[in-house]
């Protein structure tokens, strides 16, 4: 779409600043490493995706849901991964992947929509604080790289903000006319909201080019990996996924889920090429679900969950966990997996290490509220 | 810089904020508050195109019979039957697709005919408000059938009806996994521990989680875990007539039902009141007390506050829509005229985004269809970003800008203008349709830059996606 592009380039030195010509860019290139956060909504169960097979509890709780021997991807004597993890699994025996278990946000009730919001926010409270810590992240970046983009319709709360943010999702619309095009910028030129929205949606469409027009999860990850490949495009993503709130049917629902995301996580690693050696994907969600299973084959909201991190500059290979046990007396509120440790401590270190900032700098910026206390460092390469 | 704006007039707000956009050959009402209020005699509760719906019970009842009887030629291992079933199942697939369509067309059908667009709008607010995400096939038939029979006849009525009809819809019952909650003490799960032992029933909470979280009391408005799950043990028993193994099958799968059988023994304590073991009206009675509890009507009121007086909702509109709905025991006409006859959303600058549900309807009734024609509108929804009946969560769709106004979902409206106005651009001149669909309240710039436009198509186009269109 030549015609289109060139436009576009034109429309985008006529209204401002935001475009950024690839030299100046590339003059002030300060990081190549890119960080992406991968978002599980609806309480993704950590017992099910890391399965503590060694706790002598962890038979009868799980009933049907238990790891059967041969079933799982054996990580050591304590933790097997969840058997449609094919490909973490052999990142993780390449020492680029590792789970943190027994994690969870500061939120300790069980609404879904509260614990996304402190999960995305960094409040200690939901509604606590307005925009998302990954739009605080970004605001660290030197100045030319304080883009980020969502793969997604709009943008989600983790990455609102001061912050530029875009967002980009394929569509099976027909291309407006250029004409059109120049009108909408002229128009919403004096309008503050309007104005840069359509500027960053402007830039995002140059910079999917041709694009892919699918949403299924290979896309996707093929997607994420084109504009973060890019030399001036975005050093941070962001990637919603669903299909977590297992309730009813665990066994297939969360394999069909967990397959998903494998296949996404593949797609975005063979689509980064070398700059997976540069990149850090965090894979979280809002809290855990029950350590026993309910009454129709699934598991309804808990606490204490796992996270998963992956990429070339992640030392791997590892699952770690101040494992609090599944025995009686040692679970959450007598039901759910004790949280040993904080994500938001997680969060805190492994975004200072992907990106070279200080761990310290980070955490207070991000989590200003919830002070986490030490951020979790050594899981990534300088 | 901000451009020089001009004031909204109150008709321009009863017909766009309050309404669902100015319909083109339509007469422009005389007074705003009055054209509002008299609506409340002029609503179709049932419209021909929502009655003639296909029955939803009967699709999902079948496609149920034969996911049953796939999984157990699969368990048999009968390859030539395995195949033969899928292909009947991948039939009642599309058919609960077709339906689901089918819906989405009669629900933009009635929002484009109405005369009553308000209550219409209100309709739209509560099928969001109690929210079942069309995500499997299930719920795909059953989401047209849950707007019409428990919301629609319900607009005009009391919160505490909606309310009963919603959680006893199937949609709901099954969306939010009610019909798979047995009481762990129940017969039934002692008669399945006889029959297969080591096999336990027990509880899903989820509906009565969601209950008590989002379509009453509120997050945070004091209960605890034990408190959802006492309210999940009173629920049991809550089923859909038509759904179950065996003699289940044979029933009404558009009907609720309650079965004994699964209801779990014994009185129940939730949020420090006892309730007694009245079988199905057990949780029904804590229904009502949840109906009319402060949380609840405090809830409601924000939530509607927010949908017609902006993002964050003003304080004082909150306390007066709280105080009438707990003064008239959830009478929802009341709580209506209330809100219209406060000044809060009345402010005369533009106050919401228009979610792509909202623009899109605007729009059409703009272009002066009073039927949607050959659009599909639930695909057009969808790549609006937002499909209806499907926000993916029970939460339903956000209210706030911050979820709408976004780059790419700007981008796609401007491409759907476009796609429009190639098909009405030469028939509607957008240079009196802009006064018409923005009476008295069309900005100058917008205004400016659509007489400027080179052709019809792109004013028109133009006009749709104007700064002023995309809010109300």
């Amino acid at each position: 779409m030549p015609a289109r592009r060139q436009f576009l380039s034109i429309a985008a030195v006529g209204a401002g600043a935001f475009w950024v010509s690839p030299q100046m860019a590339l003059a002030n290139v300060a990081t190549e490493r890119r960080f992406v956060f991968v978002i599980q909504r609806g309480a993704a169960d950590g017992l099910d995706i890391v399965r503590p097979y060694g706790d002598p509890a962890y038979a009868a709780l799980r009933g049907a849901l238990a790891d059967k021997p041969g079933d799982a991807i054996r990580l050591d004597g304590l933790f097997a991964l969840h058997p449609s993890l094919v490909e973490f699994g052999r990142m993780c025996r390449k020492r680029e992947a590792l789970f943190v278990h027994a994690v969870a946000s500061p939120y300790r009730d069980r609404s879904h929509f509260d614990g996304q919001n402190v999960l995305e926010t960094g409040g200690l409270h939901p509604y606590q604080v307005s925009d998302g810590w990954l739009n605080r992240l970004a605001t660290l970046l030197p100045k030319t790289r304080d883009e980020a983009i969502a793969i997604a319709d709009t943008v989600p709360l983790a990455l609102r903000g001061r912050a530029p943010v875009t967002s980009y999702a394929p569509s099976g619309l027909p291309l407006a006319s250029d004409d059109l095009m120049t009108r909408v910028a002229t128009l919403y030129d004096a309008d503050p909201q309007l104005h840069p929205l359509w500027s960053e949606a402007v830039q995002a469409t140059t910079l999917a080019g041709h694009g892919s027009t699918r949403q299924d999860p290979a896309s996707l990850g093929g997607l994420a990996a084109s504009f973060l490949v890019q030399e001036n495009g975005p050093r941070i993503a962001m990637v919603e996924t669903g299909g977590w709130d297992t309730h009813v049917a665990q066994a297939s629902r969360l394999a069909a889920a967990l397959k998903a995301l494998d296949t996404m996580m593949a797609a975005l690693r063979d689509g980064l090429g070398p700059v997976w050696m540069q990149t850090t994907v965090l894979v979280a969600t809002e809290f855990g679900r029950t350590a026993a299973v309910n009454g129709t084959g699934g598991t309804d909201h808990g606490t204490g969950t796992v996270a998963m991190l992956a990429g070339g500059a992640v030392c791997g290979g590892r699952v770690i966990a101040d494992w609090p046990g599944l025995g009686a007396g040692q679970l959450y509120e007598n039901r759910d997996l004790r949280p040993t440790a904080s994500l938001d401590a997680l969060i805190a270190g492994v975004a200072a290490e992907s990106l070279g900032l200080d761990p310290g700098r980070v955490a207070r910026t991000l989590f200003a509220a919830a002070a986490p206390g030490r951020p979790i460092t050594g899981l990534v390469r300088a | 810089m901000i451009p020089a704006v001009t004031p909204l007039s109150p008709v321009a707000i009863a017909l766009n904020r309050f309404g669902l956009g100015v319909r083109a050959e339509e007469d422009l009402p005389g007074d705003a508050r009055r054209w509002l209020l008299e609506q409340f005699d002029s609503f179709d509760t049932r419209p021909a195109a929502f009655a003639a719906l296909a029955d939803a019970g009967a699709i999902v009842q079948h496609y149920r019979v034969l996911q049953r009887k796939l999984r157990q030629a699969a368990h048999a291992k009968i390859d030539d039957e395995s195949a033969e079933l899928k292909a009947a199942r991948q039939a009642f697939s599309q058919a609960t697709q077709a339906l689901y369509r089918d819906a989405v067309q009669a629900r933009a059908q009635s929002a484009l005919a109405t005369s009553a667009p308000f209550v219409e709008r209100m309709v739209h607010f509560w099928s969001n408000h109690f929210c079942v995400s069309a995500d499997s096939p299930e719920i795909a038939a059953y989401a047209g059938a849950f707007e019409r029979d428990a919301i629609r006849p319900h607009v005009l009525g009391r919160f505490s009806d909606m309310l009963l009809a919603a959680e006893q819809h199937p949609a709901m019952l099954t969306y939010l996994n009610q019909i798979t909650s047995v009481g762990p003490d129940s017969v039934e799960a002692a008669r399945a521990q006889q029959r297969q032992p080591g096999r336990r029933l027990g509880l899903n909470e989820n509906l009565g989680r969601q209950i008590m979280e989002l379509h009453t009391l509120g997050v945070r408005s004091g209960y605890s875990q034990d408190d959802v799950t006492e309210f999940a043990r009173a629920l049991t028993g809550w089923n859909v007539d038509g759904l179950g193994g065996g003699h289940a099958q044979e029933g009404d799968a558009d009907r609720f039902a309650f079965r004994p059988s699964q209801h779990e023994p014994g009185m129940r304590t939730i949020m420090h009141r006892t309730y007694g073991q009245d079988g199905e009206a057990q949780a029904g009675t804590v229904l009502l007390d949840f109906a009319r509890s402060p949380h609840t009507a405090t809830d409601i009121a924000t939530k509607l506050a927010r949908h017609f007086a902006g993002d964050t909702p003003p304080p004082r509109l909150v306390a007066r829509l709280a105080a009438a709905f707990s003064g008239t025991g959830g009478h929802l006409p009341s709580l209506y005229r209330t809100l219209i006859l406060s000044p809060e959303p009345w402010a005369p600058r533009p106050l919401k985004f228009k979610t792509p549900w909202e623009w899109t309807i605007s729009t059409l009734r703009g272009l002066g269809q009073k039927d949607p024609g050959h659009l599909q509108v639930a695909r057009v929804q969808a790549q609006l970003g937002q499909p209806v009946w499907k926000p993916g969560s029970p939460a339903g769709w956000d209210d706030v800008a911050a979820s709408w106004a976004a780059p790419d979902a700007l981008l796609r409206r401007v491409e759907f203008a476009q796609r429009l106005a190639a098909t009405y651009g030469d028939r509607i001149d957008a240079r009196t349709a802009g006064t018409r669909i923005l009476p008295a309240s069309l900005s100058i710039a917008t205004a400016e830059q659509v007489r400027r436009s080179e052709s019809p198509t792109s004013a028109l186009a133009l006009l749709l996606v104007s700064p002023d269109f995309l809010r109300r």
